[in-house]
């Protein structure tokens, strides 16, 4: 592999991961399937939306995918495409935005539906002050959804503007200013990280709660967390930037709130264990993914503290410190939810039950293949190896290697993991209506839910507690 | 922990321990309570669960303490960066220059260099300076890193105490040889340096750290500290542009204002491709690739450099 593929695999696996897996992973398959179930509805709200908002994503894919293998090649600007050089390759830079482009539109429409859905679908007695923490997460993913994603499509227009017209929006070259497209692409992509994030930690605050088989702890903070990280989430974006020379006020200002972002993080894990204690704890697979979600979670969220004070941020910035923390957060967080989820709810989607041993294995291979490769990528980014290197002085060999390996067992572990769930899904042994003895609607309908899900739409008016 | 050697490792590294010493408490405790509460709690243990809907008093400790930390982290963060943004007004001004895929150093004396060479103990001021695209100068022993960015005057400054060599990364992505975009950091003593800096026999220093003399040396040095050579070789083989081997004199096929022409590589050829590239386009290349020497380069060292890929020829 030469340093051209190498630039357009990281780039390509950016583009891929981020708009096209990540952001709209947890609610597209998890937020569809049980958002009207867990208030009580037997759809959401606009079916047609979302099925529009399902061309849509189809059409995104199909458009990043051709800019993969058209004339030009797969771009290699990085996930970001940072201007003046995303105007200078001639690789096809241009059809990855656009798909970028339609792929939030797809988004934008998701996120409506919900927050509709969750506002005019709720059965009787289903109040926002007792409603599952899962469909509180989706809903301040919505908010976000709705309030971020169209700045993608103003920098889309600027750019298309800036190419076509010669309007310097960007480009130096033509008057423009590179920082302040920097500035746009992460007035939207800081808030999408809370777009992977919110969904995980809701998905977190149903499944400890139904394995301690009690109550969750702190309701209330646990919502207030998700409003005010959804909030506060979008005023932070410029810590990406600490190093192009912005004011010293905005380095202030985007220090202080992201300090003040991770707060209601903290909060949430806080509740977590706190509903483990008195609890009577029957120790499942997706618990076991649950717990490690919150200690990946907690070292990629220790790990942004380091990134959101300046002085230390401007040292391990644009190192393969930042790499391994997003991937905690990402994939070690938001991955391991994903599966917390999948473990936890494919018993109520396909009515059959997984092999747990196996299950079991597939979770501690991934959870020790994923250390392996991605701790030590704290250590070379705090001894100042770049990101987006190809090539390597020789005092990073070790380590990278150590990476690699890691690489090899957490491959083995999803592949286990995988394997597993598909075959459980197929021909696993009958799950029955409520494996777990969970307290949400979706366990009282039977696994596989019927279409409508509901015969008769649920009252819960005289329950004083759905959550 | 790796060695500093920089007016701001102090500063740096007690924020990096500050950060880490609380993160590593808490994740450690965190961990602990969770894995002795699923221990204590399980099933077979504790069959019955007590609800327990929260505490209000547990609420406000787990805001109110982690607010406070989180304010003390972020003051000795702040508190490391600030003197990183004042340079004193008596530094050493030498400018980068950051282009695909080098770094040049450039000094008041009008000495140039692709090494930064700095006395020990002086300060000194970077003067950032991109040339096509962004770029971003990393010292990581120095605990300092700042954008290049095109038309914008970002700036870096540091004293080292410490005599040695130490690495320069680009730190933003700018493309093919992204990776290979990396310099040295020299701090001499100060005898040493002022040896360096006033010896002006040599308009330029390659890398060696050698003056060169014969007009053909001189063109080879410009080549290499003016960063040339990360894009053109001169044995023939085809980096990101056309290498100089054997091109003097013989015919290439250029695209002007979008038409195909062939042309003999002349003296006026050359010079025009390094002040205008965007002129005559080798056929086969990018457009764009390489920006104009137009600042960088005086007409005398424009010539050296013709001298120099003249001797490329027939060998
Ligand atoms: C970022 C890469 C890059 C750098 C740095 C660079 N060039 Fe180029 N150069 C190119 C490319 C690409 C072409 C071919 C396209 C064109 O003509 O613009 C080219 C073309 C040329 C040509 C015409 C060659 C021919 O075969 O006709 C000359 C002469 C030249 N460069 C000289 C220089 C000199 C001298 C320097 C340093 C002072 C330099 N270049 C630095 C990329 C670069
Ligand atoms: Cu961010
Ligand atoms: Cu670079």
């Amino acid at each position: 592999m030469g340093p051209q593929t190498y630039n357009s695999f990281f780039t390509v696996h950016g583009i891929i991961m981020i708009f096209v897996i990540v952001i709209p992973g947890l609610p597209a398959v998890f937020g569809n399937f049980f958002l009207p179930i867990m208030i009580g509805a037997r759809d959401v709200i606009f079916p047609k939306l979302n099925l529009l908002s399902w061309y849509l994503y189809v059409l995104g894919i199909l458009t990043v995918l051709t800019s993969l293998f058209t004339f030009g090649g797969a771009p290699d600007t990085g996930w970001t495409f940072y201007a003046p050089y995303s105007f200078k390759t001639t690789t096809n830079m241009f059809p990855a935005v656009l798909g970028a482009f339609i792929l939030g539109f797809s988004s934008i429409l998701t996120g409506l539906n919900f927050i509709t859905t969750i506002h005019r679908m709720r059965a009787p007695g289903m109040k926002f002050s007792n409603m599952p923490l899962f469909v509180w997460s989706i809903y301040g993913t919505g908010w976000i959804q709705l309030f971020a994603t169209p700045i993608v499509g103003i920098t889309l227009m600027m750019v298309i503007a800036e190419r076509f017209l010669h309007i310097g929006f960007f480009d130096p070259a033509l008057g423009g200013d590179p920082v302040l497209y920097q500035h746009l692409f992460w007035i939207y992509s800081h808030p999408a990280v809370y777009i992977m994030i919110l969904p995980a930690m809701g998905v977190i605050s149903e499944i400890i709660p139904t394995f301690a088989r009690k109550g969750i702890f702190g309701y209330n903070a646990i919502v207030a967390s998700t409003m005010a990280i959804a909030v506060v989430g979008y005023f932070v974006w410029a810590h990406h930037m600490f190093t192009s020379g912005m004011s010293t006020t905005a380095q202030f200002t985007f220090s202080l709130l992201t300090f003040l972002v991770a707060i209601p993080s903290a909060i949430k894990v806080f509740n977590w264990v706190a509903t483990l204690y008195k609890g009577s704890i029957r120790i499942e697979v997706p618990l076991i993914w649950a717990l490690g979600f919150m200690f990946l979670f907690m070292i990629g969220g220790f790990t942004g503290l380091f990134l959101g004070s300046v002085a230390t941020d401007v040292h391990v910035h644009n190192t393969s410190f930042v790499v391994a923390h997003f991937h905690y957060i990402i994939f070690g967080g938001m991955g391991s939810a994903f599966m917390a989820a999948a473990h936890y709810w494919l018993p109520k989607m396909y009515g059959r039950m997984y092999n747990k041993f196996w299950a079991t294995v597939g979770w501690a291979t991934f959870f020790i293949g994923f250390n392996v490769l991605y701790f030590p990528m704290f250590i070379l980014g705090y001894q100042g190896m770049p990101r987006r290197y190809y090539d390597y002085l020789g005092q990073f060999h070790n380590l990278n290697v150590v990476s690699t390996i890691g690489s090899w067992i957490l491959a083995t572990g999803l592949i286990i993991t995988i394997v597993n769930l598909i075959r459980g899904a197929r021909n696993g042994p009958k799950a029955g209506m409520n494996p777990w003895e969970g307290r949400t609607l979706e366990w009282t309908v039977p696994s596989p839910p019927p279409p409508e899900n509901f015969d008769v739409i649920p009252d819960l008016t005289s329950t004083s507690t759905a959550h | 922990m790796f060695s500093g050697a920089s007016n701001f490792v102090a500063g740096v590294d007690t924020a990096f321990m500050l950060i880490f010493v609380i993160s590593a408490i808490f994740l450690v405790g965190i961990t602990a309570v969770m894995l002795y509460f699923v221990y204590r709690y399980r099933e077979k243990r504790n069959p019955v669960p007590t609800e327990i809907h929260g505490s209000t008093t547990l609420e406000i400790l787990w805001t109110v303490i982690p607010t406070i930390l989180a304010m003390v982290m972020f003051y000795y963060g702040w508190k490391g960066w600030i003197p990183i943004r004042h340079a004193p007004k008596d530094a050493l001004q030498v400018t980068a220059v950051a282009r695909m895929w080098s770094f040049n150093f450039e000094y008041p004396n009008g000495k140039s260099s692709n090494v930064l060479n700095i006395p020990r103990g002086k300060a000194v001021k970077l003067n950032l300076k991109a040339m096509d695209i962004l770029h971003s100068v990393f010292i990581p022993a120095f605990r300092v890193k700042q954008d290049a960015i095109p038309g914008k005057n970002n700036f870096l400054w540091f004293i080292s105490d410490k005599p040695g060599s130490y690495e320069m990364f680009c730190t933003e992505y700018c493309g093919l040889r992204h990776s290979y975009m990396n310099a040295l950091v020299v701090v001499m003593p100060d005898n040493e340096f002022n040896k360096w800096y006033n010896d002006t026999t040599g308009r330029t220093t390659g890398a060696d750290g050698k003056p060169g003399n014969t007009k053909g040396q001189a063109g080879a040095m410009l080549i290499q500290s003016k960063g040339c050579i990360a894009c053109h070789s001169v044995d023939g083989s085809r980096v990101v542009g056309p290498s100089f081997k054997g091109i003097f004199g013989e015919k290439v096929t250029v695209i002007t204002a979008g038409a195909e022409r062939t042309i003999t590589v002349d003296e006026d050829y050359i010079r025009r491709s390094v002040l205008e590239p965007s002129a005559d386009v080798v056929k086969g290349y990018r457009d764009g690739q390489m920006v104009s020497y137009r600042t960088e380069l005086k007409d005398n060292q424009i010539k050296d450099i013709i001298e120099y890929i003249k001797t490329l020829n027939g060998k």
